[in-house]
């Protein structure tokens, strides 16, 4: 059987949830422990394995290992480069060839790409599609790997284990969602960063006063919009409603989700018009140009400022406090890593290459190239961080419970082809809501039943 | 048989019996083997719940939900069905009616006849991705020529009332140069002493025209009729690359493409409006077959 065949069994499959209630205080046990601790074996057993593979199960690896990665982005791809390059210096006999294909193409052609012959290790990220690819058969098993990983806390391990208990993810980094703005433009006018969502109402009245756009926006792709639903349903209904919600365990009928998209009609207003034709790339630069007070968006927004001074004034904000018993501990801070195909060319040469992925050495290598991620391992060095990564740890940190995306925490037949309409249609009719709701419903029943 | 006892062309050897079996089995086997079959099998697939993922033999047969989910809770479907119409009026009414018009003027011979020729045909070279971009430098709403000129801040390719229209310009923009190339070709080829003849017994340019040159022109009017149908039920690549047919620009092709091919793998799903798209295009195939059998007799 392909699909589960009720919803019950469904939900079976996802018991190792990786977001399921991510403890912070395990993971800041771990970070302390593995900080403490394991810092210095973390960096020698690093050095070890990519010195002479002393410390590497897989015996002497050699040859090719091929590479698929999904960063077209010229940033990360160039800090993949790099990470590539120190692999390759350190390691001899081994080269890593990098096959870059488009982000979305990548991600679009995922099952075909599997199904055919792979590259021996690939990028995808935590989430239900990765335990999806795992329990299907068409991703590696790790596990031996994990043994050497050192750095990892058992957040970041959970979130790398399939279905079955074992690994078949390595994280590499990742970068939180929350809402950006330009701290130049708060001490200009004397803004105040909001608590709560009246706070930001207000903000928001002001920032037009101003002439300014209150929250850029562009969902044209689809997707950015997402996480403006994420935010707002993890502020109105908790963190534990979206990840039962993403599973299709409640309904999206439900008065719970309606008061998500009542909050979000409230909020129109203040964000960008025009949004579907515009991408996010663009709404960044409104941002950038200042013509814009925030934009909600992952942490990658960075991209579009360049590096320097300008990144030194990007600033962000946790998504303000809707309900006072819910709070605004949960926010999202999806995980970027890498897998092995499940018949690769060369597994021992993958096996080492994934091994050096998780390291320290190569995350450092990664989040100085790209510093609008950070890095999972904790052995990783921060005191080279930007304060905006800085500030990233600490949100991350902070936080009681980290959720994935919507498009990464649910089944992506879903999200892609009910969600992103879905979502669409709410932006252009924002007054329709029990009729959107109903139509969500309707077709998650069929998806998640059939 | 012996090839002495050959008498008649009805009567072939064995050499000849296998060739010609050869001739018509092969070309057969590629026909069922590259379109029946692939048809075929998307409509079995539509009555799956196949994921794309492992054996079609683990799909698993859920008969007709697939068409009731389509119809029933799909919402793009119905606005995918109505702008397919769209852009067939579109095309039938506007964008053929304006090449074949061109055509004819062209082959009047006006002044510099030969430079509108290829600068109309211009853009049937380029791809509809191509033309797709080249058309977002005109209708892009911040730095648009369009909007430019006008001093409007219309968002062409983002504003869902307005952006079926936008594409459907640039999709005429180029089935304009195509008719009229496939028209002009046949202008060439009538008779210009059916002309001379006209003009003797007094009929002026346009009773000639309508009377006597396109009747004649019936081969290449059905040809104009069935490329105008098919290159607007296939319309997808320009719609692709300005949205991936979301947002306003919603069409059947898109919605297959984007259940089957993407992340989301709904290949029985995505099978059954596929299914959609066949019926629809059978109504216009078999309304091209009875024109093209009902020969003149």
């Amino acid at each position: 059987m392909t699909r589960p065949a009720n919803e019950d069994e469904y939900l079976a499959r996802r018991v190792p949830a990786s977001v399921r209630a991510v403890d912070r205080r395990a993971l800041l046990r771990g970070a302390m422990g593995a900080g403490t601790l394991l810092t210095v074996p973390g960096l020698l057993a690093a050095c070890g394995g990519g010195g002479s593979g002393s410390g590497s199960s897989t015996g002497a690896a050699k040859g090719t290992v091929t590479f698929g990665s999904n960063q077209s982005d010229a940033v990360p791809k160039a800090a993949l480069a790099d990470v590539v390059a120190a692999f390759d210096k350190a390691n001899s006999g081994l080269t890593v060839k990098v096959n870059t294909v488009d982000h979305n193409t990548f991600q679009e052609n995922i099952n075909n790409y599997l199904q055919g012959s792979p590259d021996d290790v690939f990028a995808w990220f935590s989430g239900y599609r990765m335990r999806f690819f795992a329990s299907k058969g068409l991703a590696g098993d790790i596990s031996d790997v994990w043994k050497n990983v050192t750095g990892m806390s058992d957040a970041l391990k959970k979130a790398s284990t399939g279905d079955d208990g074992k690994q078949y993810f390595v994280p590499s980094t990742y970068y939180p969602w929350a809402m950006f703005y330009r701290k130049s433009v708060f001490s200009k006018y004397g803004y105040e960063v909001p608590k709560t969502i009246d706070d930001l109402t207000a903000l928001g009245a002001k920032m037009k006063g101003d002439g300014l756009v209150p929250i850029a926006f562009g969902d044209k792709d689809g997707w950015p919009a997402m996480g403006t639903f994420d935010q707002l349903n993890l502020r109105v209904n908790g963190y534990q409603f979206h990840v039962d919600l993403m599973a299709g365990k409640q309904s999206w009928a439900d008065p719970k989700v309606k008061k998500v998209f009542d909050t979000w009609a409230g909020l129109l207003p203040l964000h960008q018009s025009d949004s579907l034709g515009r991408t996010w790339q663009e709404a960044a630069q409104t941002l950038q140009q200042k013509k814009a007070g925030t934009y909600l968006l992952g942490s990658f927004v960075a991209q579009q400022f360049s590096a320097g001074a300008e990144q030194d004034d990007l600033d962000f904000f946790t998504f303000p406090e809707i309900d006072s018993t819910i709070g605004a501990d949960a926010i999202e801070a999806p995980i970027d890593g890498y897998m092995m195909a499940k018949r690769p060319k060369n597994e021992g040469g993958a096996k080492k290459f994934l091994g050096y992925l998780a390291s320290p050495d190569a995350q450092n290598i990664a989040v100085k190239a790209d510093p609008s991620v950070i890095a999972t391992n904790d052995g990783a060095d921060v005191s080279g961080y930007t304060a905006l990564q800085k500030k990233s740890v600490e949100f991350v940190k902070s936080a009681k419970s980290i959720a994935q995306f919507m498009d990464r925490d649910t089944r992506p037949d879903f999200a892609s082809t009910v969600m992103i309409p879905a979502i669409q249609d709410f932006i252009k009719n924002p007054k329709d809501i029990d009729g959107l709701c109903n139509k969500i419903e309707a077709q998650k029943k069929s998806i998640f039943t059939s | 048989m012996a090839r002495s006892r050959y008498k008649g062309i009805n009567q072939l050897s064995g050499t000849d019996r296998v060739v010609v079996g050869a001739m018509v089995l092969v070309p057969t086997a590629i026909v069922v083997w590259l379109v029946w079959l692939p048809a075929v099998a998307s409509v079995l697939l539509s009555f799956t719940n196949w994921d794309g993922i492992g054996p079609v033999s683990s799909a698993k047969v859920i008969g007709l939900k697939n068409y009731k989910d389509v119809v029933e809770i799909y919402p793009p479907f119905w606005p995918a069905i109505q702008h397919n119409l769209i852009w067939l009026v579109v095309m039938f009414l506007v964008a053929t009616p304006i090449g074949m018009l061109l055509a004819v003027l062209i082959d009047r011979g006006v002044a510099g006849s030969r430079f509108y020729q290829t600068s109309l045909f211009l853009p049937v070279v380029l791809s509809l991705a191509l033309i797709g971009f080249i058309w977002q430098l005109i209708y892009s709403k911040d730095q648009g020529v369009l909007n430019a000129v006008t001093g409007g801040s219309t968002d062409w390719y983002g504003d869902p009332s307005v952006n079926l229209w936008a594409a459907l310009v640039a999709a005429s923009w180029r089935q304009v140069g195509y008719i009229m190339l496939l028209y002009l070709a046949g202008l060439k080829g009538v008779d210009p002493s059916l002309r001379e003849a006209a003009r003797v017994d007094g009929a002026n340019e346009r009773t000639t025209f309508f009377k006597i040159v396109f009747p004649v022109l019936r081969p290449i009017n059905i040809i104009v009729l069935v490329v105008t149908v098919i290159e607007s039920l296939r319309a997808f690549d320009l719609v692709w690359v300005i949205n991936k047919g979301r947002n306003g620009l919603e069409l059947i092709s898109t919605l297959v493409t984007s259940n089957i091919v993407g992340e989301a793998s709904r290949i029985g799903f995505g099978s059954a409006l596929a299914t959609f798209m066949l019926l629809i295009s059978s109504v216009f195939i078999v309304i091209y077959l009875r024109i093209v059998m009902r020969e003149p007799s």
